[in-house]
């Protein structure tokens, strides 16, 4: 008991609330910088921010970031944790000493009855109007004093994304120690839609008297919606964004992904001539360097989709695209709100399952978890890119359109369309349900995006991945090297020394259920462990074929494919790669999200069977064509 | 314009209110009510209007109706003071505008 008093005196706690595109993050990153932890809360899947900041006086704040809500009545999983820590329910939680509620000072509206609601809570609390800076810009005047004694509650400006910005905030924080820890009377219930309603009056009437309208209202946006929402050319440029994006992530990385390679080829040849021949050479290069090098080789691509996917989100483009695509995505029985996130699903399959969250009807929630694995997801760039730069001709067809990316593209529209097509079926036959639920969304206003979000964004994507092939990625890489090369071929043998591994032995009893697709012993052995990850798959294929013909074909892996392969034999394990469930975290996700094993064994299933089907259709059409 | 929105005999009658789920591209008004008229899309019509007032419809309200989808019309984008929400016409069928002067709309 007194080392927990000692503790919450040391330290205050303090949380941001907020509606959502108020800034809040950006705020949050802005006073805690790069002293964040993101966990989850025990129990559930909402991610907790949490982060430290210190205030002028030298007190130092626990800043818990909270899910963003438009009221308290906790409609979704994330919105009932907001809930429950700002009424200091969460038993795992302490209880936030402030409140502070984050408002955009260029639209006030949704946020001061949000104001009027937390008021209720009885806990000391701040309005704090970020993105002032805008608001001064387009002349809207607003009354800080009268604002603030209108609402009782102290109000303060801030400009998230400037160096000085917080100062101000920062500042006050100090000033209301006196108030922390007072706690008045909690008078919160749920509000009816008359409480709503009269908050929602009062918050107009504050509105009115404090606030003025705006000298120079933001035009910009009303022109960019004339063109960007478009019945037509929206859903060209739509169309075209999404195209320049799959262009651009295969051929402006090409560079950067020559150099990380060539780097890697230098430190395997370093390491071989600076290690005696033998077993741990053939680890360290065949194992360590070309299976580690092989998957961070595709860190330029990764990064080139979350740039797209980071500044869109920032523009406030993402709102747009869910509103252009609603009618599309409702046809097949996707509700409009899972186009966040089955477009994060391009970057990976795990974020975009957890995105899934702000969709607040269960059934179409778990249709979205369903197909989100379909979409072509970064980690599927290595399989795609080796075997289309092994077997399509890097040509321009008319004249400008470079045909690996047309071919990228059309692997990625095949996605698209097999979710789609899942999700139609899954409505109408497994849930056997016509009708779609609500589709509300705030469209906000187009903001210019701030490169140190964007750099802090893309070094949070860049880390995650980078941990990745440092943990998972190379223990499975250990895993192949080993199966591959044990047990040692016997004395006297003649073939490549890996025809006698585990690896082969497990290859080969593969067969008989793979041969009908066209898959040799050697993509069965890279099959096991793409299992835990699929750009593992490409690793693997180096390893075994290293192991198998030496130093050459480790360096010209994509060569040694083109050699090896069938043009059929390549197609149909694309094909493969479309569908097939090769993701034990995205399947662990799924199992975590949806509270189960049912809904993990089933999308596991069909995804299997699909795989199956596709790849064994493809490889036969073009063996018929002569392609085998 | 929708049909009978004119005023009668030339008198600057009250006039009759229209959903804003028919209201076409360029509609300007005041919401004049939210009346939900039945539970849809596996949401109780209670929870539909709570939405609907959390998003900023409220009596009183100035909209404007904004841009349309390409596929039946739907759905929609709706200034509402000075936000802009999407929603489909289904749903905008519960709020009930009154055409700010209807006869000089531009």
């Amino acid at each position: 008991m007194s080392t927990a008093a000692a503790t919450s005196t040391d330290a205050w706690h303090f949380a941001l609330v907020g509606t959502p595109n108020s800034g809040k993050t950006a705020l949050f990153n802005a006073l805690t910088g790069s002293r964040q932890k993101v966990a989850n809360y025990p129990g559930v899947t909402v991610e907790r921010k949490a982060g430290l900041l210190l205030t002028p006086a030298g007190r130092s704040v626990n800043l818990v970031d909270l899910p963003g809500t438009y009221s308290l009545r906790g409609r979704s999983p994330d919105e009932e944790i907001t809930r429950d820590i700002v009424l200091g329910r969460l038993a795992s939680e302490s209880a936030p000493d402030l409140l502070l509620c984050v408002a955009d000072a260029t639209n006030l509206r949704l946020s001061l009855r949000l104001v009027l609601e937390l008021k209720r809570v009885g806990r000391p609390l701040m309005l704090v109007l970020n993105m002032f800076d805008l608001a001064q810009r387009r002349g809207i005047n607003i009354d800080l004093a009268r604002l603030s004694a209108e609402l009782g509650v102290p109000v303060v400006t801030a400009v998230a994304v400037r160096r000085d910005g917080t100062a101000q905030l920062l500042t006050r924080m100090d000033e209301l120690a006196a108030s922390v820890g007072r706690q008045g009377e909690n008078t919160w219930k749920a509000p009816s839609a008359s409480d709503l309603r009269a908050a929602q009056r009062e918050a107009d009437r504050i509105i009115a008297a404090a606030v003025g309208t705006p000298a120079r209202p933001d035009t910009l946006t009303a022109r960019l919606d004339a063109v960007l929402l478009h019945p037509v050319a929206g859903l060209v440029i739509l169309l075209a964004l999404l195209f320049l994006m799959f262009q651009a992530v295969f051929s402006w990385a090409r560079p950067l992904m020559d150099l990380i390679q060539s780097g890697f080829d230098s430190f395997g040849v370093l390491a071989h001539d600076a290690l005696p021949d033998g077993l741990l050479q053939s680890f360290i290069q065949n194992g360590v360097i070309s299976g580690v090098g092989s998957v961070i080789v595709f860190l330029p691509q990764i990064l080139i989709l979350f740039l797209f996917i980071l500044l869109l989100e920032d523009l406030g483009y993402m709102a747009r695209a869910a509103f252009l695509m609603d009618r599309i995505m409702g046809s097949a029985g996707l509700h409009g709100r899972a186009f966040i996130p089955l477009l994060s699903s391009f970057a990976c399959a795990i974020p975009g399952i957890m995105a899934t969250r702000v969709i607040d009807n269960r059934r179409d929630r778990l249709t979205t978890i369903l197909v989100a694995p379909l979409m072509t997801c970064s980690a599927r760039i290595p399989v795609y890119t080796l075997i289309i730069s092994a077997f399509v001709p890097a040509r321009h067809v008319w004249g400008f359109v470079n045909l690996q990316g047309l071919v990228m593209f059309g692997l990625y529209g095949a996605g698209i369309v097999s979710a789609l097509g899942v999700s139609f079926v899954a409505k109408r036959f497994f849930w056997n349900e016509h009708e779609t639920p609500p589709f509300m969304l705030e469209l906000p206003d187009y903001k210019m995006p701030r490169v140190r979000a964007v750099a802090m964004g893309l070094y949070q994507r860049a880390m995650m991945f980078l941990k990745r092939a440092g943990t998972t990625i190379f223990s499975m890489m250990v895993l192949i090297w080993f199966l591959a090369s044990f047990p040692r071929p016997p004395a006297g043998a003649t073939g490549p020394a890996i025809d006698y591994s585990l690896a082969a032995i497990i290859g080969h009893a593969l067969e008989p259920v793979l041969a009908p697709v066209g898959f040799n012993w050697q993509i069965n052995v890279a099959l096991i462990p793409g299992m835990a990850a699929r750009e593992v798959a490409v690793a693997a294929l180096g390893t075994v074929y290293a192991i198998e013909g030496g130093k050459e074909a480790a360096e010209q892996i994509g060569q040694a494919l083109a050699g090896k392969w069938s043009l059929a034999t390549a197609l149909a394990v694309l094909v493969w790669y479309i569908f097939a469930p090769q993701c034990a975290s995205t399947l662990a996700v799924i199992r975590r999200e949806t509270g189960g094993w049912r809904f993990m064994a089933i999308t596991f299933a069909y995804m299997l069977a699909l795989a199956y089907v596709a790849a064994f259709m493809t490889y036969h059409v073009a063996v018929a064509l002569g392609a085998g | 314009m929708p049909e009978g929105r004119q005023p009668v005999n030339g008198h600057a009658s009250l006039p009759k209110s229209l959903p804003l789920g028919e209201a076409p591209c360029g509609f300007r008004g005041r919401i004049e009510a939210i009346k939900v008229g039945e539970a849809h899309g596996g949401l109780p019509a209670g929870e539909i209007e709570n939405r609907l007032i959390e998003l900023g419809f409220v009596e009183g309200a100035r909209v404007e109706v904004l841009h349309e989808g390409a596929f039946g019309r739907d759905p929609i984008a709706v200034r509402v003071n000075n936000a802009t929400i999407a929603l489909r016409r289904r749903e905008a069928m519960a709020i009930l505008a009154i055409a700010e002067r209807p006869t000089e709309r531009s």
